[in-house]
């Protein structure tokens, strides 16, 4: 029988969905206080120089106009790099908002302008006139590939490529079926619907209370504490939803330091928000020029891989992310060299978004994989079985779990695979021709430390808290699950509080790591919880639990009873009346284990096949059929999970055939910056997308064997849409994302 | 955005006095572009006329048997309307190819013919731009250009008409009727919209204070041999790459007559009187309208990014006219180009 509050592995409605679909669930620039002041940010002209002059005289002359902000008058904030630093940062010197007249960026923000109304701010920053004296400047990878380097300083949580083992060039001469090829992708902006926003609360007591539009309040808060010197007492980062963010948010945006920096300058509430056209004014994936060699037997065997990267990052930060790495993670090979580089542009430090670095290295090893199955006449399913990496070789150890050959199978199965015509244009519907192609995706299993709280009240309530942020994921969903499954309560017993600095430790939320990482510290603060509740049953007077262990209750319902005779039992209530407790209570932490991670390698991996149309005379693609089979451990809500995977096949959708965020080289600017003219795909670009869940056994990870979702959905996306575009067409496209030019000819 | 006045127009003189009275002013009815504009400080008016009270929002017969449709009739209302889907299905399947539902229920008749050009320097005042700030120079032509024009631009300019209605209107040969502080005109729609040429600042040939109050159809009998084919860059809800309006009048096997205009081409919807004629009294014909196509484009240059429109634009126009001879033309909702 399947017990009561068995909620882990159940597709559960999102708890937040009503306050989201209501309008209840407030965002960051929705909050309101009395005194809130508005701030407008003016953009730079140019991409690199130097303010010469900067005059706010008729902006300050409107009436209602609090302060214009710039360079000239900013407040004094912390003089040193560190204090700048935010937990995600990569080596550099921080950008400093206003912090001098130099120009390192194009849009870079030069003053805020505050006034009592969003109007006013709005008409008062159009008046502000700006002289540059500008520099030369260059955001053109090609013009700086020459002066590529290996990041002197790693990034944290970032692995550099491997060290080459054999010798992948003398196997690549001897080998008879070689590929070699350059990929690109162009260079995207993660749009999430929600734009960067503070609204920043001066309380009456000169502490701050900060609602901002992030993916980790207390990396937001410690970055406020830190840059103007306050302590963290004075500072709470409130962020309980988030519009989404796609990795646009885990560092503290610019917006937040000039909304904190005028609301101390001012003494007044301030809220600052950014425009379409300010959001790609920050962090970007940056555009990555990777060379692949592929050396093989005739039978589809790898005897040499090389991949080498060369990613732009800014003029004052090594932005790093691990591109080349998961070649041979994906697959055997004896000899191996990998290289990654990056190159300076003036732009703003690229930042992650979704699936960092796997979305544009699989891309890259997926669509050479596809190369090498046509050179050596071989299933692209097929080939990849016959080089499927058992263990992981860099890093010479066993992978925790890995289903991706039943990814594979069951993939293949749902999509009909076995009924392709291996040759290239060999099939049509009508006009059109038809390609069926593949990928594989794969994503890092990570868990980050992370705390949580449980407090159980007599009333029968649970609350579950913890700082980790929710930005659409379906964490607060999730969490809610286990709290309410590992304590044996319904769900709507359960309230989970997250996306606030002043609740249990968490780092930002990222890389696919909330659900393994908080979902566990939920888990072990609720198991700490059962104990002690169990002690205070045992302890009743006449207990009938007396003389039994925690192993042989189960906890239904808000009771505690013996898993061999649910009718004797005792109500947690009555327990904790006995007891003379109000409340039970636990904060614990979950952490990755050291042991598992010294010798496994945990990774979630995933099969995508897809079915594409193309008028080849007209260069229109149509993605008609999506189908993915994810192995990701435990999967805790079918229901959230596959949205997930969806959004993520959607993401890949935008990068295999439309996101392309265009840069003027000439004026070092991003020109199509609004939702107009930078293209995410709409609803008529989304046909059937199916989503596999393969049933994966993992134990090493956490007790509850999750991996995570958030990334893994988007991963090899783009390449089976470019390798159907071959099967379909005969035309091999390098560079994603495929528009019709590069179809048409 | 700048500040500015906010006056309701009560009926059309009042409307046409206030605009002539001003230089800065500027009509305001759906909104959907100029607020836009606005809020990038691309537009700044110092006062808008809203006219959305005056009665221009009626679909009516016209004298001789035609359509005229009033100046403040949404997008969704034309599209929708039983005598134009009926009468003039060609103009509905080019409104409802554009832009999103949202958009089409507010978006005027009228303010989408006057809705400006969406390319990005001219939206980027970070940017220089002879549109919106005449002598500043032209970055589109050495920039980035997918979207911009290869038919009629000049070295001041190679920006696009974005309006997919439009082009319909200029193979249905509609023409803009407007009230001036001179009095009425009505202006044929090949000539509303002018070339960028030494002013590309000056979009049309509507003077200041003249307004749109209708738009008027010729009566037409094409059948069910039209199309309006639009490629673009995502399947729905972007502007188009290349447009093609077709309608012919079809005597058995031979096109008796054919209009033919381009959208997305060029800085107003782009018709060859000389192209169409080659169709004149001619089989439908795959040969033939690669010819016509081949016509119509050998003036076309174009630029870094988006050279590959001259060779989609003719791809376009031979798929455009075989749909439209067929009498099977282009589904907007299905995207499966037949």
């Amino acid at each position: 029988m399947q017990p009561a509050n068995a909620y882990i592995g159940t597709p559960q409605n999102r708890v937040d969905g009503r306050a989201k679909v209501t309008g209840e669930a407030k965002y960051a620039a929705e909050f309101d206080a009395p005194d809130l002041a508005y701030g407008i940010v003016v953009s730079s002209a140019i991409a690199k120089g130097r303010i010469k002059s900067i005059d706010t005289s008729a902006a300050l002359a409107v009436p209602g106009v609090l302060q214009v902000f710039t360079h000239e008058n900013r407040s004094r904030t912390a003089w040193f790099d560190r204090n700048f630093r935010d937990e995600t940062a990569p080596p550099g010197s921080p950008f400093r908002p206003l912090y001098d007249e130099g120009i390192v960026y194009g849009g870079q923000p030069v003053a805020l302008v505050v006034a009592e109304e969003f109007e006013l701010a709005a008409h008062a920053a159009s008046l502000v006139r700006i002289e540059y004296e500008t520099d030369a400047h260059m955001t053109d990878l090609d013009l700086r590939r020459s002066e590529a380097y290996v990041p002197p300083k790693k990034r944290s949580n970032v692995k550099p490529p491997p060290s080459p083992r054999g010798d992948a060039e003398g196997a690549l001469a001897q080998a008879p079926v070689k590929v070699h090829a350059e990929y690109r992708v162009a260079i995207e902006h993660h749009n999430p619907m929600e734009t960067h926003a503070s609204t920043v609360i001066y309380e009456q007591d000169g502490t701050l209370t900060i609602h901002d539009k992030t993916q980790g309040a207390q990396n937001s808060q410690s970055y406020v504490s830190s840059v103007f010197g306050l302590s963290s007492s004075q500072v709470r980062v409130a962020s309980p939803y988030i519009g989404g963010a796609f990795g646009s948010g885990p560092r503290p945006q610019y917006q937040l330091f000039l909304a904190v920096m005028a609301a101390l300058e001012l003494k007044r509430s301030v809220r600052v928000v950014l425009t379409r056209d300010q959001m790609f004014t920050f962090g970007y994936r940056p555009l990555t020029i990777q060379t692949i060699s592929l050396g093989a037997n005739p039978d589809g065997k790898l005897v040499s891989l090389m991949h080498d990267a060369i990613q732009t990052t800014s003029t004052f930060e090594d932005y790093q992310e691990v591109v080349v790495n998961w070649s041979n993670l994906l697959y055997h090979c004896d000899n191996v060299k990998l290289t990654y580089q990056l190159a300076q542009v003036d732009t703003y430090t690229p930042i992650d978004m979704r699936a960092p670095g796997a979305a544009l290295g699989v891309t890259a090893i997926e669509t050479a994989m596809d190369e090498l199955a046509y050179a050596a006449g071989i299933d692209p399913v097929e080939l990849r079985l016959r080089n499927y990496a058992e263990t992981d070789e860099a890093d010479k150890k066993t992978f925790t779990s890995k289903e991706l050959r039943a990814c594979y199978q069951l993939g293949a199965e749902r999509f009909g695979w076995a009924k392709r015509n291996p040759e290239p244009r060999s099939m049509r519907d009508g006009r059109e021709l038809v390609g069926w192609g593949m990928a594989t995706g794969v994503w890092e299993a990570i868990m980050q430390k992370t705390a949580a709280r449980a407090v159980l009240t007599r009333d029968g309530n649970l609350e579950i808290t913890s700082a980790t942020t929710d930005i659409g994921t379906g964490t607060y969903t999730i969490l809610t699950q286990i709290a309410a499954e590992t304590l044996g309560l319904p769900m709507e017993a359960v309230t989970t509080k997250i996306g606030d600095s002043s609740l249990p430790k968490s780092p930002v939320q990222g890389g696919s790591w909330t659900a393994a990482s908080a979902g566990s510290a939920v888990q072990n603060a609720c198991l700490s919880v059962r104990e002690q509740l169990f002690k205070y049953a045992r302890q009743m007077e006449e207990s009938p639990l007396a003389n039994a262990s925690i192993e042989q209750v189960m906890f239904v319902d808000g009771r505690i009873c013996l898993m061999n005779e649910p009718n004797v039992g005792v109500i947690f209530a009555e327990a904790m009346q006995a007891a003379g407790v109000e409340r039970v209570e636990a904060e614990e932490k979950a952490s990755p284990g050291m042991l598992t991670s010294m010798r496994h390698s945990g990774y979630s991996h995933s099969a995508v096949f897809v079915d594409v149309k193309v008028d080849e005379e007209l260069g229109r693609v149509r993605v008609t059929r999506v189908v993915n089979a994810v192995a990701a451990g435990t999967i805790l809500n079918p229901k959230t999970a596959r949205s997930q995977i969806l959004g993520g096949v959607v993401f890949g959708i935008g990068m295999a055939l439309e996101e392309e965020s265009m840069l003027d080289h000439n004026l070092g600017r991003f020109m199509n910056h609004n939702l107009a003219e930078y293209h995410v795909p709409v609803n008529a670009d989304v046909y059937d997308i199916d989503v596999i869940f393969v049933s994966e056994h993992e134990q090493l990870l956490n007790p509850l064997g999750i991996k995570g979702l958030g990334e893994i959905g988007v991963v090899g996306t783009a390449a089976a849409i470019g390798n159907a575009v071959f099967h379909a067409t005969g035309k091999r496209v390098r560079e994603y994302p495929i528009t019709v030019d590069k179809l048409l000819g | 955005m700048n500040r500015f006045s906010y006056l309701r127009a009560t009926s059309i003189d009042e409307a046409v006095r206030a605009a002539a009275a001003d230089p800065t002013s500027r009509f305001i009815a759906g909104g959907t572009n100029l607020i836009d504009l606005m809020k990038y400080n691309v537009e700044r008016p110092e006062r808008l006329i809203d006219i959305t009270r005056l009665p221009l929002n009626r679909i009516e017969e016209a004298d001789g048997g035609g359509l005229r449709i009033g100046a403040l009739v949404t997008n969704d209302e034309a599209a929708s309307d039983p005598r134009i889907r009926d009468r003039y299905p060609l103009l509905s399947s080019a409104i409802l190819a554009g832009a999103s539902p949202q958009l089409r229920n507010s978006a005027t008749t009228g303010g989408n013919l006057l809705q400006r050009t969406r390319c990005y320097y001219f939206y980027d005042p970070g940017t220089p731009c002879n549109k919106r700030e005449p002598g500043t120079g032209c970055p589109a032509a050495f920039g980035r250009n997918r979207i911009h024009a290869i038919l009629g631009t000049s070295e001041h300019c190679i920006a696009t008409h974005p309006s997919d209605m439009a082009v319909a209107l200029a193979a249905l040969e509609a023409v803009v009727h407007v009230a001036g502080p001179d009095g009425e005109r009505a202006i044929p729609l090949s000539d509303f919209h002018r070339l960028p040429g030494d002013h590309p600042e000056i979009d049309t040939t509507l003077r200041h204070g003249e307004i749109i109050t209708a738009v008027e159809l010729p009566p037409t009998d094409y059948g069910r041999h039209y199309t309006y084919l639009k490629l673009r860059d995502r399947l729905s809800y972007a502007f188009a790459l290349v447009s093609v309006a077709v309608a012919l009048q079809m005597d058995g096997d031979t096109i008796a007559d054919a209009r033919l205009a381009l959208g997305g081409v060029a800085h107003k919807p782009w018709r060859d009187p000389e192209g169409e004629a080659m169709l004149r009294g001619q089989p439908a014909a795959e040969d033939r309208f690669a010819a016509v196509a081949s016509h119509i484009l050998k003036d076309a240059k174009g630029y870094e990014d988006n050279a590959f429109k001259i060779d989609l634009a003719k791809r376009a126009i031979i798929r455009a006219l075989s749909q439209a001879a067929a009498g099977t033309p282009q589904s907007q909702t299905d995207k499966r180009i037949q």
